[in-house]
């Protein structure tokens, strides 16, 4: 095991006395991440200014075998930023200069500590923006969004961050600087950046971030439905996709999820629905005008009882408070809940909900529904009360049949969250056995001694065997399977 | 080596790769017989060939002992409309997938190419502005390693972030890491409506729509020795309201408003035994990289919505006074010239074919950051390195 006082010396000699914790108090404030229920005190943090103070903090952990654990804002919801025990903590936190906005090639070059919104604040007056808005975007981190591949209400449009970097500076976990994609895009080569996005912490440690700025569009109308069922929005969701109109964002909340975001932020959605759906249209005016017609006599169609249009930016704001309240609004109405992440096909929306629910009463759990429906990206939230004794693990049981619910109906064990901690146990479940060591062979050739947030992802680290580059002849395992060519 | 003859057959005349000859073919008809296959062909060096529309593209291959042919892996496995999305062998044709009911695959490409062989070449065309390229629409893939291991990545639905995004790193890979067997793709509605603006106008008004409120799907520039350049801007959407901005995007170019594209839309510009560059760089250099390319002969097109560009250079061969050393000569020269414009623009330059004699003493991949990186990936999947070797960046 590593010497930590000696470590913390050398960091201390590197990137500045300050720079460097080691008391146990200071160190808790770094125990979680998001996901809170994980702690685990991390060996020592660095709060490194500079990509060449990561690079050196890096280049240490290496050289004494020491892993490391980058982390941004701390806002992940994967426990991907939970540090490890005996292993250094990267704060990136920082590194918060936004160093260019180049509106003039839709471009903007940030540090990996910038603030998701800030990024969005500094194109803005140009008449661009920065399209990924995860509901934590006023405190989430670009690098935290680099590695976790962050989404957002408005990805069914938009797409992901990795649609939206387009060049990164990392310093792989053997400390090296390396650029990947730059300011053009497709760089030659194999995309490493597409790689290395949404690796988790897992590939390194992202120092410098080439964004993709998108025009703010000419117009945004946004729309509030109420229905009686999460069946009759769901209908009127999947018609509103046939029809073939790409909203910038579909979202869906159940009786539960509103009821709770009604008790937080009296958001002042239609009373007695059983599911509300918002609905958020952009582009220009002409084809804006057209689309929203149809999409509110869609809504009519299945059910609809009441259709509110937001009239201005005050009136869009309250509707959306209510969606992007709601993890926190359940908080009024239990006192725990769990986050649940998972993706189906969109089409299977209305069974899998009433599975969801079935599975909810069979265990005498209440269950919240709040999802980006256009993409079929549940949020399910699974109330429960920790005082009460087996409340917590009929609520985890819960939890863990709705993603055996998402793989059964061919989806996603996370939409946005990322797999962390949390999830690797969940993996050999989506992937096989051959699947997971492929993507480890893409590990092995980036961390093959594994010090890049071990522990994540994968439920089985893989060695990596000899070291990269001195590899010769075939797979051990297929060797023996293939006599016949002797 | 029983299943290596039961699956291949002896190569035929044009069972080559830029003039090497293979020894064997193999057109496997599922991903399990794919298995088999480069389970058997263990030691021998491949390249895989789907609609051979992009097959000259890059260096000729080190060696070469089999060609795998994946036209028999054809065919659209699943399309699920209501999730815009779609599951497909890789030897279908793009023309396939250009015409689902209602519903496209949105990345340009020749009628007869392949999925697989559009998402190893990470070919692209003009509405990329709009819809992203392969690997913004590849959501899922199988992928047989060169070991023989089939494996997944990705899945059937848009948003996943379970795992590495490896989809993205077989993507432009020009089957240097596995053969590619089936891709799942996002779709997009077919538009109702689309129009054409063409107008005689500098690159640099393209700058103009791209600062208004037009949403093009494409934006194409087309330059040469001796015209007047040309902008053409795609619109789609709603019949009336691709009416209005194609109105008010001919407006501001003095252009016309067409039902058609011109004719050089999505045509490369470079002759048959010509040199083609594709040239990549920053939105507000194409302009300058245009310029540049124009100044040393070559006929420009591509996408200044999206800072990719190619260049067609004609190699003269029928000049009685040029010797085939000059040629090559002026060829790296123009090469050379573009790939500096290119690195100035903050993009790159990539010669993706030249006529042969030429070719081989062209750098056809430049220089490229993180190549050892790259090389280390390579290792892990191809440690004997037989697949498409030499034919992918730094001679991988």
């Amino acid at each position: 095991m590593t010497d930590i006082d000696a470590l913390a010396a050398r960091l201390r000699a590197a990137i500045g006395a300050r720079q460097v914790l080691t008391d146990r108090q200071e160190l808790r404030t770094y125990e979680c991440d998001g996901l809170a229920h994980y702690k685990v005190i991390p060996a020592l943090v660095a709060l490194p200014r500079t990509a060449e103070q990561v690079a050196a903090v890096v280049r240490a952990c290496a050289e004494t075998g020491t892993p490391f654990v980058a982390r941004g804002s701390g806002t992940g919801l994967s426990g991907g930023a939970l540090p490890h025990a005996d292993g250094v903590l990267i704060v990136t936190s920082q590194l918060r200069d936004i160093l260019e906005v180049r509106p003039e090639d839709e471009r903007a070059v940030v540090q990996p500590g910038v603030i998701n919104l800030h990024v969005t604040q500094a194109a803005t007056p140009h008449g661009y923006y920065y399209a990924p808005d995860p509901s934590s975007q006023q405190i989430c981190s670009i690098g935290g969004n680099v590695a976790e591949n962050s989404g957002g209400a408005h990805c069914l449009k938009y797409g992901f961050t990795t649609n939206h970097v387009t060049g990164l500076e990392v310093v792989t976990p053997d400390g090296e600087r390396v650029r990947l994609g730059g300011a053009a895009p497709d760089a030659p080569g194999y995309d490493l950046l597409g790689a290395f996005v949404g690796s988790e912490g897992t590939l390194g440690v992202a120092t410098e971030v080439t964004v993709r700025l998108t025009r703010l569009p000419e117009t945004v109308r946004t729309l509030l439905a109420g229905f009686s069922s999460t069946d009759q929005a769901g209908a009127a969701t999947s018609a509103i996709i046939a029809a073939g109109v790409v909203p910038a964002a579909i979202e869906m909340m159940d009786a539960l999820a509103i009821e709770a975001a009604e008790a937080a932020v009296r958001c002042g959605y239609p009373a007695g629905a059983g599911a509300v759906l918002i609905v958020e249209l952009d582009g220009p005016a002409a084809e804006v005008a057209a689309q929203f017609d149809e999409v509110s006599e869609l809504c009519a169609k299945h059910g609809a009882f009441e259709t509110r249009i937001a009239a201005d930016d005050a009136e869009r704001a309250l509707i959306w408070r209510g969606r992007k309240s709601a993890f926190a609004a359940v908080g009024r109405i239990s006192p725990d809940y769990i986050v649940q992440d998972g993706v189906i096909p969109r089409t299977a929306l209305p069974a899998v909900l009433r599975r969801i629910g079935e599975v909810a009463a069979e265990h005498g759990v209440r269950v919240a529904n709040v999802f980006h429906a256009g993409d079929g990206n549940l949020h399910p939230l699974v109330l429960f009360d920790d005082a009460v004794p087996g409340q917590a693990s009929r609520a985890e049981t819960v939890s863990a049949a709705i993603l055996d619910l998402c793989i059964e109906h061919g989806g996603s064990i996370t939409g946005e969250h990322g797999v962390g901690v949390d999830k690797a146990k969940y993996m050999p479940r989506m992937f096989s056995d051959d699947d997971l060591d492929t993507m480890q062979l893409v590990r092995c050739a980036f961390d093959p001694d594994g010090i890049a947030n071990p522990g994540k992802v994968f439920p089985t680290p893989r060695l990596c065997g000899e070291r990269p580059g001195r590899h010769q002849g075939t797979h051990p395992r297929h060797e023996a399977g293939v006599a016949e060519i002797f | 080596m029983g299943a290596l003859d039961e699956l291949t057959s002896p190569a035929g005349d044009g069972d080559a790769v830029c003039g090497v000859p293979a020894r064997l073919v193999a057109a496997p008809r599922d991903t399990a017989e794919a298995a088999a296959l480069v389970t058997a062909a263990r030691g021998l060096a491949v390249v895989i060939r789907g609609g051979a529309t992009k097959l000259g593209w890059g260096p000729p291959p080190r060696e070469l002992d089999l060609i795998i042919d994946t036209r028999r892996l054809a065919g659209v496995v699943e399309h699920a409309a209501g999730d815009l999305i779609t599951v497909v062998r890789a030897g279908t044709p793009m023309a396939e997938l250009h015409g689902l009911p209602g519903q496209q695959l949105a990345l340009d490409a020749p009628p007869s190419a392949t999925a697989g062989g559009t998402v190893a070449a990470n070919a692209s065309g003009p509405r990329r502005l709009r819809y992203g390229t392969a690997r913004d629409l590849l959501i899922g893939i199988t992928v047989v390693r060169p070991d023989g291991t089939i494996t997944k990545a990705g899945g059937k639905v848009v948003k996943n972030v379970a795992g590495y995004d490896l989809g993205k790193l077989y993507t432009g890979a020009f089957g240097t890491l596995g053969l590619i067997t089936e891709c799942v793709f996002r779709l997009h509605p077919v538009p109702a409506a689309s129009l054409w603006v063409r107008a005689v106008a500098p690159p640099l008004h393209a700058a103009k729509i791209l600062a208004g409120q037009f949403a093009a799907s494409a934006l194409e520039v087309n330059a040469g020795p001796g015209a007047e350049p040309e902008l053409a801007v795609l619109l789609e959407g709603t019949a009336a309201g691709v009416r209005e901005r194609a109105a008010a995007v001919a407006e501001l170019l003095g252009g016309e408003v067409s039902p058609e594209p011109p004719q050089w839309w999505d045509v490369p510009p470079w002759p048959a035994d010509g040199v083609g560059v594709k040239l990549t760089g920053r939105l507000s250099q194409v302009p300058a990289l245009v310029a540049t390319a124009v100044g040393a002969g070559a006929t420009v097109r591509g996408s200044a919505g999206a800072g990719v560009l190619y260049a067609g250079l004609a190699v003269d061969q029928g000049d009685a006074g040029v010797t085939a050393d000059q040629r090559t000569v002026e060829a790296g020269r123009a090469v050379e010239l573009l790939r500096a414009a290119a690195v100035r623009a903050g993009g790159h330059a990539v010669v993706l074919t030249a006529p042969a004699g030429v070719r081989e003493t062209l750098d056809m991949w430049g220089p490229v950051h993180g190549l050892a990186l790259m090389r280390r990936v390579k290792d892990q999947f191809d440690p004997g390195h037989r697949f498409a070797p030499g034919r992918f960046v730094g001679g991988i």
